[in-house]
C-alpha cells in the first residue's frame, strides 16, 4: 500500500513538474506573441521614433545592437581564441593553466550589474569614453570572453592528436600546424562560441544601460563619430518603453523580436553543437 | 607566436585582477566614511539624508534567493528526472530545446511579462495596494533559474552508471524507487552544483527584478516593495553624481555583492571537487 502511494505521488510530481516547465514556456511565448506581433510592421523596423508623426520605430536600436555585437566580437575573438590556443597547444605550467581556467570561470560567474559598475568606472570614466556604444561593447568583451574561450577550448580538444603529429612529422612548425590543421578542424566550435556570445550580447541590458546610454535617436556610424555615438540597444529600448514610458505595446513588440532572435540563436548553436559532437565521435 | 598566445591567456587573468582591484579601490572609501558597521547593519538607505545602511538590501537578496531556490529547485529537479529517466524520447526531444530557449530569453523580457501579468495578478489575488513585491521577484527569479537547474541536474542524472539502476531494479525496486533512491543520490554532487549555480544566478540578477520588485529599500516582507543588492546599484547608478558619497556607496554595494558571488563560486568549486573524489 505504501509503495503504491509512493509510486502515485512520485509520478504526479514528475509529470506535474515537467508540465509546469513546459506550460510556462508555452505561456511565455504565447503571451509575448499575442501582445507583440500586431505591432510589428515594416515601418516599426525601418524608422526611428518620431514625435511629430506620433510613430514609433526601432531602427536605431537595431543598428546599435548590431554595432555592439560587431565591435565586441572583433575584440573578443582574437583574445578568446588566442587564450584557448595557449591553453591547449602551448601551456606547460599546470598552475598557470589552473589560474587562467579559474579566471575564466570567475568571469563567467560575475553578475552583469558588476560589469556595469566596472564599465562605468574603467571605460566611461578612466578611459574617457563617456557613455558610448564603444564603452558598452568593450565592457561586454570582458563578459563574453569566457564563452568564446570555453567553446574554442572544447573544440580544440576534439582535434585528434594524430592530426597534429602528422603535420609536425611532415616538417611543419608549431604555429604553421595550428594555423593550417588545428584551427580549420575546430572552426565549428569557434562559430558556436560566437553564436552563444551574440546571444549574450543581445540579451544583455544592465551593462549597456549604464555604459552605452538609453537614447532612442538615430546615430550616425561614420568613422570619425564612432567613438561619440551613444544609444539604446533592443533590450535597453524595451526597458525604456516598458518602465519609463509605460508603452507596453511597443515593449511587447520588441520582446517578440528578441524572442525570435533567441530561437534563431538557440537553433543554430544547437545544430552546430550536434555537428561538433558527431565530429568528435568520428 | 607563443608569446602572443601567452599574452591572451594572461589577459583573462588580468581582467579578473582589474575587476577585483577596481571594486576594492572604489568600494572602500564609502565604507570608510560611513563606517563598516553602519554600512552593513544600518537599516535605512536614504541617499537624500546621507544614510547608507544596506542591511535591508542584504536581507532582501538572501530571502529572495532562498525563496527562488525553494520554488525553483523542486520543480527543476523533478523536471530533470522526468527528462533523464521517465520521458519518452520524442517528448524529451521537445522539452529539452524548450528549456534551453527558456535560458536564452533576455532578462528584460521576463521582467516585462512579470510586470504585465504577475504584478497585477498578485495585486488582485492578495488585495494589495501594489503588486510590486518580494513575492513577485521570487517567482520571476524561480522561473529564471529553472533552466540551469534542469540542464545541470539532467546531465548529472544521465551520468549515473546503468549498473546501479539495473541492480536496484533486479532487487525488486520499482522504476520510481530506483530513480529517487538510487539515481538521485548517486548524482547528488551534480545536483548540488546545479543548486549552487542557481543561487549565483538568482543573487546576481538585476534587470528583471528591477521591473517587478518596486525598488523601495524596505526591510524584506513578502508583500512589500523591496530593493535587492543588485537593484540597489542599478536604480541609482544613472542618477548619482560622479564622485559623490552616494556614487561611492553604490560601488561599496558592488563590492559586497562581489564578495557574495566569490563565496558562492568557492562553494561551487568545492562541491564539484567533492563530486570528482567520490
Amino acid at each position: 500500500m505504501r509503495r503504491k502511494i509512493y509510486g502515485i505521488t512520485g509520478r504526479i510530481l514528475l509529470y506535474g513538474c515537467a508540465a509546469i516547465t513546459a506550460g510556462l514556456l508555452l505561456f511565455l511565448i504565447g503571451y509575448i506573441l499575442f501582445r507583440g506581433i500586431g505591432g510589428i510592421s515594416w515601418r516599426f523596423l525601418s524608422t526611428a521614433e518620431s514625435v511629430i508623426n506620433g510613430t514609433v520605430g526601432i531602427l536605431p536600436a537595431i543598428k546599435n545592437t548590431v554595432f555592439v555585437i560587431v565591435v565586441s566580437l572583433i575584440v573578443v575573438l582574437p583574445l578568446g581564441v588566442g587564450a584557448a590556443i595557449y591553453l591547449t597547444e602551448y601551456a606547460q605550467n599546470k598552475r598557470f593553466v589552473a589560474a587562467i581556467e579559474f579566471a575564466s570561470e570567475t568571469l563567467a560567474g560575475i553578475p552583469s550589474i558588476i560589469y556595469a559598475l566596472i564599465g562605468v568606472i574603467v571605460f566611461c570614466t578612466a578611459l574617457k569614453l563617456q557613455k558610448t556604444l564603444l564603452a558598452g561593447a568593450l565592457t561586454l568583451v570582458i563578459m563574453i570572453l569566457p564563452t568564446i574561450l570555453r567553446s574554442t577550448q572544447e573544440s580544440l580538444k576534439t582535434v585528434p592528436v594524430s592530426y597534429r603529429e602528422g603535420a609536425l612529422g611532415l616538417g611543419s612548425g608549431k604555429w604553421h600546424m595550428i594555423r593550417t590543421v588545428v584551427l580549420p578542424s575546430s572552426v565549428d566550435g569557434i562559430v558556436t562560441g560566437c553564436i552563444l556570445a551574440v546571444g549574450r550580447v543581445i540579451g544583455e541590458s544592465a551593462v549597456l544601460m549604464y555604459t552605452a546610454g538609453m537614447s532612442m535617436a538615430m546615430q550616425s556610424f561614420s568613422p570619425d563619430r564612432l567613438a561619440g555615438a551613444s544609444g539604446a540597444t533592443l533590450t535597453v529600448a524595451l526597458y525604456h518603453y516598458a518602465k519609463e514610458n509605460a508603452d507596453f505595446a511597443v515593449a511587447f513588440s520588441i520582446a517578440t523580436i528578441l524572442l525570435m532572435l533567441t530561437v534563431i540563436i538557440n537553433f543554430s548553436a544547437g545544430f552546430l553543437g550536434r555537428k561538433l559532437k558527431k565530429g568528435a565521435d568520428r | 607566436m607563443q608569446l602572443l598566445f601567452t599574452l591572451c591567456g594572461l589577459v583573462t587573468v588580468g581582467f579578473v585582477l582589474l575587476i577585483t582591484i577596481y571594486l576594492v579601490i572604489s568600494g572602500i572609501p564609502a565604507i570608510h566614511k560611513i563606517g563598516l558597521f553602519h554600512f552593513l547593519f544600518g537599516k535605512t538607505w536614504a541617499a537624500g539624508q546621507d544614510q547608507y545602511g544596506i542591511l535591508p538590501l542584504i536581507l532582501t537578496s538572501i530571502y529572495g534567493t532562498a525563496g527562488a531556490i525553494a520554488i525553483g529547485v523542486p520543480i527543476g529537479f523533478f523536471t530533470a528526472v522526468f527528462l533523464a529517466k521517465a520521458a519518452p524520447k520524442r517528448v524529451a526531444n521537445i522539452i529539452r530545446p524548450a528549456v534551453s530557449l527558456l535560458a536564452g530569453i533576455p532578462s528584460v523580457v521576463y521582467g516585462l511579462v512579470g510586470m504585465c501579468v504577475l504584478v497585477p495578478a498578485l495585486r488582485s489575488w492578495l488585495h494589495l495596494p501594489a503588486g510590486d513585491s518580494l513575492l513577485a521577484a521570487i517567482i520571476v527569479l524561480a522561473i529564471m533559474i529553472l533552466p540551469s537547474i534542469i540542464s545541470l541536474s539532467e546531465t548529472a542524472l544521465e551520468a549515473v552508471p546503468k549498473e546501479y539502476e539495473e541492480a536496484s531494479l533486479a532487487l525488486g525496486a520499482t522504476k520510481l524507487e530506483t530513480w529517487f533512491r538510487v539515481s538521485a543520490p548517486a548524482a547528488k554532487s551534480g545536483i548540488a552544483a546545479a543548486v549552487v549555480l542557481g543561487i549565483g544566478r538568482a543573487i546576481g540578477e538585476a534587470m528583471a527584478i528591477m521591473m517587478v520588485a518596486g525598488n523601495v529599500a524596505n526591510m524584506p516582507s513578502l508583500t512589500k516593495s523591496v530593493r535587492f543588492l543588485t537593484t540597489g546599484i542599478s536604480i541609482e547608478l544613472n542618477y548619482s553624481q560622479d564622485g559623490s558619497l552616494q556614487r561611492q556607496a553604490l560601488f561599496s554595494i558592488g563590492l559586497v555583492l562581489f564578495l557574495f558571488i566569490m563565496l558562492i563560486n568557492a562553494l561551487l568549486n568545492l562541491v564539484l571537487k567533492r563530486g570528482k573524489e567520490d
